[in-house]
């Protein structure tokens, strides 16, 4: 690691502690009431002192987001490929799905759980809903915008339809399709949550709703910085899959780094 | 235009034994490439390109054609077409006595703008045709490809490229990319050879180096090379035959044959033979710069 990098990262860091010291103190300043902002020290403390009736709400919604995630990557990457690979599909399935993804997905909450019940199924199928279309987007555009000159390399060689979209098409679509990953699991997160506030009765979206509903103000921010940590985690955990896989494509910050 | 029986005892004229047991010269009329009255025009309507008229070109097994023309003539045209890159707008192409499919003919093809995969190292790029073409591609799959490195790295040392072998496209010079690519081309021991320019971002005494080093090849394996090129000298140098293209849309003017002995050296570059034939190429080219005679569209 270089000078710069860790340079970087101390910034990173002491912009967020700064961010919590300020709020403390603008909170002790005008003596905000907890019911309405709570201080972060009382909302860790909460974090502290319930993560055991927390946990499984976690686990709950991690899980949901999850499933929701790799079940709307699979979708997402089959469709992209499908769409991408083909000039028709491109040209005829693409405004089917603009039109799918500026549906207000608060709105297929109610459908899901007409078809499913209330509880996980319709948080899994939101968080799908939600996350599979930046993906598709992604993967298609990868595939379209692929320099002919590229495939032609592998064309000269006889090589198969199938040959050039693995060594060719998928490789360089790569870049684009983790930068897909990144938004899709912010985004599968907030389907979830969504969901479990509207109709379940576990997960963390159910936790915030109902301590709002009992005016616990510190609860419901601690649901909030759960769902924060999550999503940074998960985010930098693709960032670092995504570093070792499609270096090639981010050689920028490697030439001022050094 | 020019008889195979004159070019054969060219081609044998001082050249190695063939260590490979090729069906050359025993065969008579082997044809590895044949263009049957082919043209290509580039879009359709008013915004079409005719880039190639009607053009007849016969490539017998084991013959190494040097394409010379103008800018924009039609030359890298042609040897997509023989790739099976593009589809001819009339006319028939035949590969290895096929119509052509990239199959037909083992081919290895360098194309003009280095296109290397910028995901892979050089190593792996250069190892792609193995990967991709039988009988490579079987045991690339059963033994691990230990073997194929050594030979990657073999041939990356000829062009001057040893310690280069883990580095990325993006880290190498243009004239250094443009050696990578001709190792990839050549990696898969081809029948075919498509070059377009290979040599053309390369300082004239790495592009001698490689002359011989391309020569060496030919006379060991025998592939059949169609060279498209800018330095006569190298045509003078490298081709049995020199095919000179007119302005676009190209068409084939003239098809010389080169008699020198085998193998060639530098020096032999500036014996007056060599010479008269450069000036001969040369004013053919000056000539053909100007709109093309029968070409209603050559000019502007
Ligand atoms: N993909 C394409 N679409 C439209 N026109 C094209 C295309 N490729 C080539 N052309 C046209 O065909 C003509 C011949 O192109 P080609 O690349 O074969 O020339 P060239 O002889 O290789 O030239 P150079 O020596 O500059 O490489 C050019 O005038 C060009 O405008
Ligand atoms: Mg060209």
């Amino acid at each position: 690691m270089t000078n710069g990098t860790l340079r970087r990262r101390a910034a990173a860091a002491a912009l967020i502690v700064l961010f919590f010291a300020a709020w403390e103190v603008a909170c002790l300043m005008f003596g905000v009431s907890d019911l309405i902002l709570p201080r972060p020290s009382q909302v860790f403390a909460t974090l502290w002192t319930r993560m055991p009736v927390l946990w499984p709400h976690v686990v709950q919604t991690l899980s949901t987001t999850m499933v929701g995630f790799v079940l709307g990557v699979l979708l997402g990457v089959l469709l992209g490929a499908l769409i991408g690979s083909s000039r028709i599909a491109y040209d005829t399935a693409y405004p089917l799905l603009i039109g799918f993804s500026s549906i207000p997905k608060v709105a297929v909450v109610p459908i899901f759980v007409l078809w499913f019940g209330s509880g996980t199924v319709p948080a899994v199928l939101t968080s799908l809903a939600i996350c599979f279309f930046p993906i598709v987007v992604n993967i298609a555009t990868g595939l379209a915008t692929t320099e002919p000159e590229l495939e032609d390399v592998l064309k000269a060689l006889g090589a198969t339809k199938f040959d050039i979209l693995w060594n060719v098409g998928l490789p360089r679509t790569m870049p684009f399709f983790f930068a897909s990953l990144k938004v899709a699991i912010s985004y599968a997160f907030v389907g979830t949550v969504l969901s479990e506030t509207v109709a379940s009765n576990r997960g963390i979206g159910n936790v915030m709703i109902t301590a709002s509903s009992n005016f616990n103000t510190p609860l419901v921010f601690a649901g909030l910085f759960i769902l924060a940590a999550l999503g940074i985690a998960l985010y930098a955990m693709f960032s670092l899959i995504e570093m070792r896989v499609t270096g090639w494509a981010n050689r920028k910050a490697d030439l001022i780094a050094t | 235009m020019s008889t195979a029986l004159a070019r054969d005892a060219a081609v044998l004229d001082g050249a190695r034994v063939p260590a490979t047991g090729m069906p050359n010269g025993m065969l008579p009329e082997q044809t590895a490439v044949e263009l049957s009255d082919v043209s290509v025009t580039f879009g359709k309507g008013v915004h079409s390109v005719p880039a190639l008229q009607p053009t007849k070109l016969r490539v017998p097994d084991g013959d190494f054609i040097a394409l010379v023309g103008p800018s924009g003539c039609g030359k890298s045209t042609i040897l997509k077409l023989v790739a099976g890159l593009i589809a001819p707008t009339s006319g028939v192409v035949l590969v290895g006595g096929r119509e052509v499919s990239a199959k037909a003919l083992r081919v290895g093809m360098a194309f003009q703008n280095p296109t290397l995969l910028p995901w892979l190292t050089i190593e792996k790029n250069v190892m792609l045709p193995l990967k991709i073409v039988e009988p490579f591609r079987a045991q690339f799959r059963s033994q691990r490809n230990n073997s194929f490195r050594d030979k990657v790295h073999a041939l990356l040392a000829q062009v001057g490229l040893s310690g280069f072998a883990n580095h990325f496209p993006w880290q190498l010079s243009g004239g250094m990319l443009q050696r990578a690519n001709l190792c990839r081309a050549l990696i898969h021991e081809p029948r075919l050879l498509l070059l377009d320019e290979p040599f053309g971002a390369l300082d004239q005494f790495t592009r001698e180096e490689l002359w011989v080093v391309l020569q060496d090849l030919w006379q060991v394996r025998r592939p059949t090379v169609l060279l498209v090129t800018h330095d006569l000298k190298e045509a003078g140098f490298l081709a049995n035959r020199i095919c000179v293209m007119s302005a676009r849309p190209g068409r084939i003017l003239a098809d010389r044959d080169v008699t020198f002995k085998r193998p060639r050296t530098i020096a032999n570059t500036f014996e007056p033979a060599f010479v008269t034939l450069n000036q001969e190429l040369r004013e053919m080219i000056v000539a053909a710069r100007a709109p093309a005679p029968t070409g209603s569209m050559g000019g502007r």
